[in-house]
């Protein structure tokens, strides 16, 4: 039960989750192993944290991987036989490459980028971060280059944010829903049909005159590239539900996040994605095992007397609650899961946003079970 | 800066996994006990506040919570019908019940958010715009986790510059304009006393100062209690040298360790304050086996001495020596 059983055969490898449960860190240590196995890896980071961007070599913002040295990791006390690539994500250029790509010239390409609902939809619509997030991965897999992709996603306090707004996104773009209402020309707008005009009057009641119009030059701009979106969109369903494709879920043991991982994990069974596994983040162990909280005082009035020995006991029956708390947490998603398997991280000392964090969460997703249970006899509460 | 529960809308922000909607509900709970009809509204689909109270409640109904505090799960498509068939006429009618406009209006970009904002702003009302229903005197909003700063308080504003004319550049431009009043909307922003909360807080402040709105307050919430003095550490730490047994080995380090995050959590905090010029409200981390209504009961009341305390802080009186100690708790407003 380990990551690179996980793993195993995957070129693309996609971290979901709720936002806060340390994904990017998880994400990056994922990629962090596999490249120290041997393979060629690429990270695509949504919003990093400051130390760890620094740690990635993420400072300078490209929109496409860029290797990490090995003397970094090196550094770190890590020895990589592979590769390690990453990178900062950049929704709105990740958009506009796109239609770069796809407009079938640059003058028509530009068009698109200086009109005011494309700016809106590639920057401050929620939505936008999931779709190019999707984009980009879909772009780096069909180039061949890596040998692993891990996609780290936007933090969203919805997991299936990730899996809804790409799709909305699209079949916007691909002028589904408009195109029962107008038709775009290059003049201007044309009504489709006698029942759509009193609809479409009180459309442009509603929402104005303007904005109605605006969507028409939008469409009107966009073409046959609405055609575009469809296929792209396609494609990406194909490289998302294919059988070199892995979805992990990142979760914390919070009753929220658990009841947010039950719901994504249904919802990529529904959609036949491959569901490979959870990583369960910031667990509290049980650290008084038989004993009582009594135990503790008892242990310790000694050499502390009885005063600071019972706030060492209470602190100790604090995170006793707590690793209660998580236990039957987890033993509810666990039924859930079904015996698909579990990786259960325990709540580091430290904060996990550098590399030193960065490494203790890889060394701790890739050890064998063995080394993992020395390496929590070492990590406390 | 006022009192800020005397707001009549107050938008509660932060990243995701703070605990704001925990925040949210106990800021109404503060409320509620002081006579304020309130309800916290959530949005984009998540009844995790019913289910802190035990609830299992419909979305898109105003349930109560505790006396006088209610909870609504705003859904855009419910926000849109509503407001097409109250607002728009007979031809809203028609609208509300086309899938196809449905489908058009869900997929115009930023739609989904005017329509929640939209929705948030007839509650805070008083002539309320559902048939029959009640005004409130408070609406605390449990803002969406964005990845990218304030979000949805932006989204009037732009709309009503995208669509300039109608009835919807209206709406957008007059919810953006009680967004902007201050005395009728608040803005606190929810951290932890960790890297990543306190950087997003600190860009949210900027944010939101280019929008011309203020942040009101920043929460602090899941502090670990400090337990031992300096004193005590060392005792502690000389005693781990040399444990007794097994127990008490991992009984020093988990205090130890509690004890190292503390100090984490300070520096963080030192951050935060100083970033902000002003100080955080604190909450302290809750040890609960399951976190329901007394545990809000008790969250409720650190924020009634920590907001006290604020405004002591912020208004101080010029006649008085400034005094370091927070007024008593449970003095009046």
């Amino acid at each position: 039960m380990s990551i690179p059983h996980w793993l195993e055969g995957k070129h693309v490898c996609v971290c979901g989750g709720s936002g806060g449960v340390g994904k990017t860190t998880t994400s990056a240590a994922i990629a962090l192993g596999m490249a120290a196995r041997g393979a060629k890896v690429a990270v695509v980071t949504i919003d990093p944290a400051k130390r760890l961007a620094n740690a990635l070599g993420l400072e300078e913002l490209h929109n496409d991987p860029r290797r990490v040295q090995p003397e970094r990791l090196a550094d770190a006390g890590l020895r990589v036989d592979g590769e390690l690539w990453a990178m900062m994500l950049d929704p709105k250029r990740t958009f506009d490459e796109l239609i770069d790509r796809i407009a079938p010239e640059p003058q028509r390409a530009a068009e698109i980028k200086a009109n005011r609902v494309y700016s809106e939809l590639s920057t401050a619509v929620s939505g936008s971060q999931e779709f190019s997030a999707i984009a980009k991965l879909y772009d780096l897999d069909r180039a061949g280059e890596f040998d692993l992709l891990v996609l780290d996603t936007p933090p969203s306090r919805n997991a299936l944010d990730f899996l809804d707004a790409p799709g909305r996104l699209t079949s916007f773009l691909d002028g589904r829903a408009l195109k029962t209402f107008i038709r775009p020309t290059g003049i201007g707008m044309r009504l489709l049909g006698h029942g759509a005009a009193p609809l479409l009057s009180a459309l442009r009641r509603v929402t104005g005159v303007d904005l109605v119009s605006d969507l028409a030059t939008f469409f009107a701009l966009l073409g046959n590239m609405t055609s575009d979106f469809s296929l792209r969109a396609a494609q990406v369903q194909q490289m998302l539900t294919a059988t070199t494709t892995a979805f992990l879920l990142v979760t914390s043991a919070q009753p929220d996040s658990i009841d947010e991982a039950i719901w994504f994990r249904r919802t990529l069974e529904a959609g036949g994605l491959p569901f490979a596994g959870v990583i369960i983040n910031r667990v509290h162990h049980d650290l008084l095992g038989q004993h009582e909280p009594d135990d503790v005082s008892t242990a310790l009035i000694g050499e502390l007397g009885a005063e600071l020995a019972a706030r060492v006991a209470q602190n100790l029956d604090d995170y006793h609650v707590l690793a209660r708390r998580d236990e039957r947490n987890i033993a509810r998603f666990a039924t859930e899961l079904e015996g698909r398997p579990q990786l259960l991280v325990p709540h580091f000392d430290d904060d996990v946003h550098d590399v030193d964090g960065l490494m203790q969460m890889y060394r701790y997703l890739f050890a064998t079970e063995p080394e993992r249970q020395k390496l929590l006899a070492e990590v406390v509460a | 800066m006022g009192n800020l529960l005397n707001r009549r809308l107050i938008f509660v922000t932060g990243k995701g996994g703070v605990g704001k909607s925990t925040v949210a509900t106990a800021l109404g709970l503060l409320a509620a006990r002081r006579g304020r009809r309130t309800v916290v509204a959530e949005l984009a689909n998540q009844d995790r506040i019913q289910r802190a109270f035990d609830h299992k409640g419909e979305q898109f109904r105003e349930l109560e919570l505790a006396p006088g505090l209610f909870t609504i799960s705003i859904d855009p498509q419910h926000a849109m019908e509503e407001y097409l068939r109250v607002k728009v006429g007979p031809i809203g009618h028609l609208l509300a019940s086309s899938r196809l406009f449905a489908v058009f209006a869900m997929a115009t970009p930023g739609m989904r958010e005017l329509l929640s904002v939209g929705k948030v702003w007839e509650l805070a009302q008083l002539e309320r715009r559902t048939r029959g229903a009640s005004p409130y005197d408070l609406v605390i909003v449990d803002s969406p986790a964005t990845g990218h700063g304030i979000g949805i308080l932006r989204t009037p504003r732009t709309f009503a510059e995208i669509a300039r004319v109608g009835p919807i550049a209206h709406q957008g431009r007059t919810i953006a304009d009680t967004i902007a009043d201050r005395r009728f909307t608040g803005v606190i922003a929810v951290a932890t006393a960790e890297e990543m909360p306190v950087s997003e807080t600190l860009s949210l402040r900027d944010d939101l100062a280019r929008e011309r709105l203020p942040l009101d307050a920043v929460i602090v919430n899941a502090l670990y209690p400090r337990r031992f003095d300096a004193r005590q550490v060392q005792r502690l730490e000389t005693a781990s040298a040399h444990p007794s047994s097994p127990l008490a080995r991992t009984a020093l380090a988990a205090a130890l360790s509690e004890h190292n995050r503390t100090i984490t959590q300070g520096v963080q905090q030192a951050r935060l304050r100083d970033g902000l010029g002003m100080d955080p409200v604190k909450l302290p981390f809750v040890f609960a086996d399951h976190f329901g209504p007394a545990e809000l009961e008790l969250l409720a009341d650190a924020l009634e001495v920590g907001l006290a305390s604020l405004r002591a802080r912020s208004c101080p009186d010029p006649e008085k020596p400034s005094s370091a100690l927070p007024p008593p708790a449970g003095s009046a407003w």
